[in-house]
């Protein structure tokens, strides 16, 4: 599949942001967050301007952004309505904990308990996400039981270095979330690493044979393709750039999505204080691109059986 | 409404292909475009079309394919365009209803005022049978010529799709193949017609006819083995035979 950066862009960034914004408002639920309104300030505004932005940016491959506000409308089927509808609910609760927390510096009763349902409806807006590309059976790879646990855990894990940073910015050093980030790490990848392997080994789903129904002749191979210059199918979903470089690719969002982050934390943990808040900082920044090498990745690596009608044997 | 139709009626307008027949003339891709760059989605955009690069929008496309090995092997030509699924997965991820299927006769439309462009419904079907005019934004597919077989401005017979009209040699047929009597479904029952890649479960409207064993011998077609015999008995041609076969005549 093509990898439109803009979707790219939007996944990982609004990725990070519900994380981030769950863990805030799980945290705000329990009462574990002090009251400090610039911690406020900082987090929630990190959290909701990666979400603003994201979403905004998956306009930006419409053909038609101006109508997009027709996309609440069929929620009861789709999957991208569901999200679109998940992405603003969330706004709500996350609002009047802002309100509260920012403006008021107060996290007591309502305005501490808001965090719970922001986090509720930040999870299940990323859990939309993963199901608009996991409800996609012509996609092989991408119709799979592990890619809405990888959006999840993904979320949380950058959303979980982020939270760590933020804290320990503003002093509030707790070794309990480094350690909680450095287990999100580790699962997040750990998931990573076995749908690759999953997806490297899966049996063809369809064939050549099953696309056209001539499998019982024998092989069907492609003799001459209807086009000869690309069509909207062969750019949308004949991208083959990727899959020549996968191996080295994957290997280096795994050293930049876990080996240095992990690094940076594990010597944080050590060094506490500023040195401790500025490997934080750094774990963060570095696991971004990772995780943008890994959806970009996700998107160029799928293959869309349509390719069946034009020279792939088995997919 | 996105959701398929919750009470569908029995009609299903579609089509059958009979790759038996089949010469892969692209005709019925060619009067597709031509009708329906005037039609229900006109226009069917085409970008740099005097220049190297071009691409354009159409909805019926002609691939050849090789099927078996060796002396065995076969050409079969291979028309592709939408089979108006019945569990049509293009309807259901549309965010915003624009992707609809009719619950009179379950053709599979596009609302083009009401897409967004988010060409979600392209990457669910399996087929390749949506393609995204680039120009207008919007997400463009075949219509099964809504706007010819309902025409009351035509005459009946030319009621039927563009590509069914046009196929120089019959190999497209058009009808509801909802109802088990028409000449469709009994020409289904018949050649035993086929859904294409049903483990999509997308359960297609439009079936193929495969193509019939090959006939390699001359008797398999009805024609005697040998087309003339070398030695005939007896008359005229008996006379000359013996004469010119014999050692005397040499």
């Amino acid at each position: 599949m093509h990898p439109a950066y803009s979707v790219i862009f939007f996944t990982t960034a609004s990725g990070l942001g519900y994380g981030l914004l769950s863990l805030f408002g799980l945290a705000a639920a329990f009462g574990m967050l002090p009251a400090d309104r610039w911690l406020g300030f900082t987090g929630l505004g990190l959290a909701l301007s990666l979400i603003t932005f994201g979403l905004l940016s998956s306009t930006f491959h419409l053909g038609h952004p101006e109508r997009a506000w027709r996309a609440f409308s069929q929620w009861r089927s789709s999957w991208l309505a569901r999200e679109g509808v998940m992405a603003v609910a969330t706004y709500v609760p996350a609002a009047i904990l802002g309100i509260g927390w920012v403006f008021l510096e107060s996290l007591n009763g309502l305005w501490g308990a808001a965090g719970g349902p922001t986090a509720v409806l930040a999870i299940m807006t990323v859990y939309a996400t993963s199901k608009i590309y996991a409800s996609l059976k012509a996609i092989p790879r991408w119709h799979h039981t592990l890619v809405p646990v990888v959006y999840l855990a993904f979320a949380a894990m950058t959303g979980a270095v982020w939270f760590d940073a933020v804290l320990r910015l503003f002093g509030h050093t707790s070794n309990a979330m480094t350690i909680v980030a450095l287990i999100s790490l580790a699962v997040g990848w750990g998931i990573k690493m076995r749908y690759w392997q999953s997806i490297d080994h899966a049996a063809p789903v369809s064939t050549s044979g099953t696309a056209t129904g001539l499998g019982h002749l024998g092989e069907v191979r492609l003799l001459e393709s209807p086009n000869t210059q690309a069509n909207y199918l062969n750019q949308e979903m004949g991208f083959r750039v990727a899959r020549k470089h996968a191996q080295k690719l994957r290997r280096l969002a795994v050293l930049f999505g876990a080996a240095i982050p992990i690094t940076l934390l594990l010597a944080g943990l050590f060094a506490g204080g500023a040195a401790g808040a500025i490997s934080s900082v750094l774990a963060g920044l570095v696991v971004m691109p990772g995780v943008v090498i890994e959806r970009w990745l996700f998107f160029a690596e799928a293959r869309h059986v349509v390719n069946l009608y034009y020279g792939d044997q088995t997919l | 409404m996105t959701s398929l139709p919750q009470n569908p009626s029995p009609t299903k307008l579609g089509l059958v292909i009979d790759l038996d027949i089949c010469v892969g003339c692209h005709a019925c891709a060619v009067n597709c475009k031509e009708w329906n760059t005037g039609g229900y989605h006109a226009p069917l955009t085409d970008i740099n079309p005097y220049e190297a690069d071009q691409s354009g929008v159409w909805f019926n496309r002609i691939h050849a394919f090789e099927a078996g090995q060796g002396s065995d092997a076969q050409v079969v030509h291979f028309p592709r365009s939408c089979l108006h699924c019945d569990d049509a997965p293009c309807v259901t991820v549309c965010p915003t209803g624009a992707s609809y299927k009719r619950g009179e006769d379950g053709i599979v439309l596009v609302d083009e005022d009401m897409c967004i462009g988010c060409k979600l419904c392209s990457w669910s079907c399996p087929y390749g049978a949506r393609e995204f005019d680039q120009d207008a934004g919007v997400m463009k597919k075949c219509t099964m010529c809504i706007d010819r077989i309902y025409n009351q401005n035509m005459e009946i017979v030319d009621r039927v799709p563009a590509c069914v009209a046009t196929c120089p040699v019959s190999a497209r047929h058009f009808g509801d193949l909802g109802d088990p009597g028409s000449e469709v479904s009994r020409l289904v029952a018949a050649r035993e017609g086929y859904d294409l890649m049903p483990e999509m479960e997308t359960k297609p409207v439009n079936k193929y006819l495969a193509p019939r064993p090959r006939k390699i011998d001359a008797a398999d077609i009805g024609a005697p083995a040998v087309l003339e015999d070398a030695s005939p008995e007896g008359g005229f041609l008996g006379w000359i035979d013996k004469l010119l076969s014999s050692e005397a005549g040499a």
